[in-house]
């Protein structure tokens, strides 16, 4: 109990700093690049948002294996709430991408592979929560849901080979194709501990959250059951 | 797991320890019952209690969340498919396809159940339940009664040593419930066990020799059928569910 | 050989059922000869366009009709909780799998047989080249395989008729990509060998999700 009580504490105050790192490093340490300009430097956001978003989906993943395997809802619970954050993140990186896209290429979206990929797993995560909402019981929600990120997950790597293979016949705009100089592999490398951490903090603090819904309902079943013994 | 004369040689259906929850809802909290062969089991309660979901445990359509069940022996975790061989179902749903004739829908269930001499055990069936003349007509235009009647003859076609019914008489009529009363009748002579679930307690007492009473998922009361008489049985049910009849 | 005995009786029993009422089968297949020429509509150019347009047309056309064959695999086992009739049968839940599985390969590749020669005749194309007939069965296969799973989860859900196309379609984008590609190059008379990439993309699609759906699919219909 003492442990999760520091890591709690400690989470948001290490997040913030990490963050208050990131911004520094990416607006006034890192230097301009050359051919994409100031633009260039939601590089430093979009890049660990996609990294999330595909993180996320492994967690959903691993708890949708956990769950249909051992029936406890605690992993349904990590599960969900990673699915929900991933959606998030998943957004993000379409958003991140268009912005990035328009004043380089002037189209609001380009049919590159890594963004293209991370469309299918919006709606891949779009799928897991929909199908939730559209169960008749909860229970079967989440072992609809478990089926989703199983077969999900496996699906990823082969639609980012297809849309890959499609791409190669077609080539069209990269969003980044040379190398990295120093300055910005450490910029980079501490945004995405940044980004890391933020997940790790919204993820527990979703999953505690959970935890105690799922409580009051097993309570408020229970009371249900002495109103009915003592008042009917 | 079994030992030399442990409980599964004896009893036909073993229920250990038995929970079912759906999330946080929890249907079956801890149910403990052994059924010798050829006993007849009336399981009564109020809606919610968990009769349903019992029945469709012991019939494998659902797996238990935490405990065992042993059908003839079979560990339903491990063996349900065998077990199966020896189970017959009869509930509201009728398990009939409306587009296919009688005996298009009792050929399916034969192959299914590896019934020999499929013709003759459907005529057979269909006797028994009094439907010869209706077998090559589509289930679909049969009144309520009838299929439900079909429904009998399905359940009896791999002649099942275990028969659960699910409160069997909803939506029947006269002709059919007299025709599910002979069947089971029929049955009990013929050593079948059967578990049946029902809301008239006149009719558990009637057709069953041992009764439970179940309340939110847990086994309030339990007797043999014989020693009590109606008027008692309706005060004992009063008095475990305080729910009115 | 028990184990195909009793998927060959569901399979079978389907077939029966659909062949008293024929609403499904021809349904799908007047909506897929509909959908055909309304792209035509769509795009309808000179035959340099329609040669470029027409695999992606075939195979949206196929997706569509694919999602309205696949709706239709479950409901007859709502009435009257055939589903559970089925699962107190002595058989393992795989049977059930591939039974469904099956019956909706045979009715899909029905409608494609159908299909194909009218979209050869609308857009003057020549379909009957080996190459696209072993794309569209490894096509046909992969949808199906996890067709089934998702139209034996859609079932049991509120809004059946949407939850089936938005699980699916993000799903098997790598088969409708591969799909479209090879076709292209088939009907542009290319050889074996170009086409070689995507039919092992779509090899490689049908074997892993068969076993997987396989594996997942008692899951689905078990509480």
């Amino acid at each position: 109990m003492k442990n999760t009580a520091i890591i709690s504490r400690l989470l948001p105050v290490l997040t913030f700093l990490l963050f208050a790192a990131s911004l520094f490093m990416v607006f006034i340490y890192v230097p301009t690049e050359e051919t994409m300009g100031i633009v260039q430097r939601i590089f430093y956001f979009h890049v660990p948002v996609a990294w999330i978003a595909f993180l996320a989906f492994f967690i959903v993943f691993i708890g949708s294996i956990m769950y249909l395997w051992k029936r406890q809802i605690i992993w349904d619970t990590i599960a969900s709430s990673s699915a929900e954050i991933g959606l998030v993140f998943a957004t993000l990186v379409l958003i991140t991408g268009s912005i990035w896209a328009k004043p380089i290429w002037g189209v609001w979206w380009v049919w590159e592979p890594r963004l293209t990929t991370s469309l299918v797993l919006w709606f891949i995560y779009a799928a897991y929560l929909l199908v939730r909402s559209y169960a008749s019981e909860e229970s079967r929600g989440a072992r609809f849901s478990a089926v989703v990120g199983i077969i999900g997950f496996i699906d990823v790597p082969i639609v980012a080979l297809a849309i890959t293979m499609w791409r190669t016949q077609h080539p069209g705009p990269v969003i980044f194709g040379g190398g990295l100089a120093t300055s910005m592999l450490i910029t980079l490398l501490v945004c995405l501990v940044a980004f890391t951490t933020l997940y790790a903090l919204l993820l527990i603090q979703r999953v505690s959250l959970k935890k105690r819904e799922n409580e009051i309902k097993i309570l408020q079943n229970d009371d249900l059951i002495l109103e009915k013994d003592t008042g009917g | 797991m079994d030992k030399i004369g442990s409980p599964s040689e004896v009893y036909t259906i073993e229920v250990k320890r038995l929970t079912k929850s759906f999330g946080t809802h929890l249907a079956l909290r801890g149910i403990d019952v052994a059924v010798k062969q050829g006993e007849s089991v009336v399981i009564f309660g109020p809606n919610g209690a968990g009769k349903t979901t019992l029945i469709k445990l012991l019939a494998t359509i659902m797996n238990p969340s935490s405990g065992e069940i042993f059908i003839n022996g079979f560990n339903l975790k491990k063996n349900a498919e065998q077990a199966r061989r020896s189970i017959g179902v009869i509930t509201h749903q009728t398990f009939l396809y409306s587009n296919l004739t009688a005996y298009e829908n009792l050929q399916f269930y034969s192959k299914m159940y590896d019934v020999p001499d499929t013709k003759e055990r459907i005529y057979q069936v269909a006797t028994m339940v009094e439907m010869v003349s209706r077998l090559h007509d589509r289930t679909g235009t049969f009144s309520r009664g009838m299929q439900q009647r079909l429904s009998i003859a399905r359940a009896l076609l791999h002649n099942p040593a275990i028969l659960l019914l699910d409160e069997p008489e909803t939506g029947l009529d006269q002709q059919a419930i007299s025709i599910l009363r002979a069947a089971l009748q029929m049955e009990e002579n013929e050593k079948r066990t059967i578990i049946l679930t029902t809301h008239s307690l006149e009719r558990g007492l009637e057709l069953c020799n041992r009764l439970l009473i179940l309340n939110h998922g847990r086994i309030v009361y339990e007797n043999s059928t014989k020693t009590l008489d109606l008027a008692s049985l309706t005060e004992i049910y009063h008095q475990n569910t305080k729910a009115k009849v | 050989m028990k184990f195909w005995n009793k998927v060959f009786a569901i399979v079978w029993k389907d077939a029966i059922s659909e062949m008293r009422t024929r609403e499904i089968i021809f349904s799908v297949l007047i909506f897929t000869i509909l959908v055909v020429v309304t792209f035509n509509f769509a795009f309808g150019a000179s035959a340099e366009t329609m040669k470029l347009v027409a695999p992606g047309i075939l195979w949206v056309t196929f997706t569509f009709a694919g999602i309205l064959a696949l709706n239709r695999s479950f409901i007859p086992e709502i009435e009257e909780g055939c589903l559970g009739g089925l699962m107190i049968c002595p058989v393992s839940r795989e049977v059930i799998y591939v039974g469904k599985m099956l019956g909706s390969l045979f009715f899909m590749l029905i409608i494609e047989i159908i299909a194909l020669p009218v979209f050869a005749l609308l857009f003057n194309l020549s379909v009957l080249s080996p190459q696209l007939i072993t794309i569209t069965f490894l096509a046909t296969v992969g949808f199906v395989a996890v067709g089934t799973l998702f139209s034996a989860l859609a079932v049991n859900t509120k809004a059946r008729e949407m939850v089936l196309p938005i699980l699916f379609l993000p799903v098997v984008v790598p088969i409708i990509i591969s799909a479209v590609k090879a076709s292209g190059q088939a009907l542009s008379g290319e050889p074996w060998g170009e086409l070689s990439s995507w039919l092992a993309v779509l090899g490689a699609f049908d074997a892993i999700f068969i076993v997987i759906s396989f594996w997942i699919f008692p899951f689905i219909i078990e509480e």
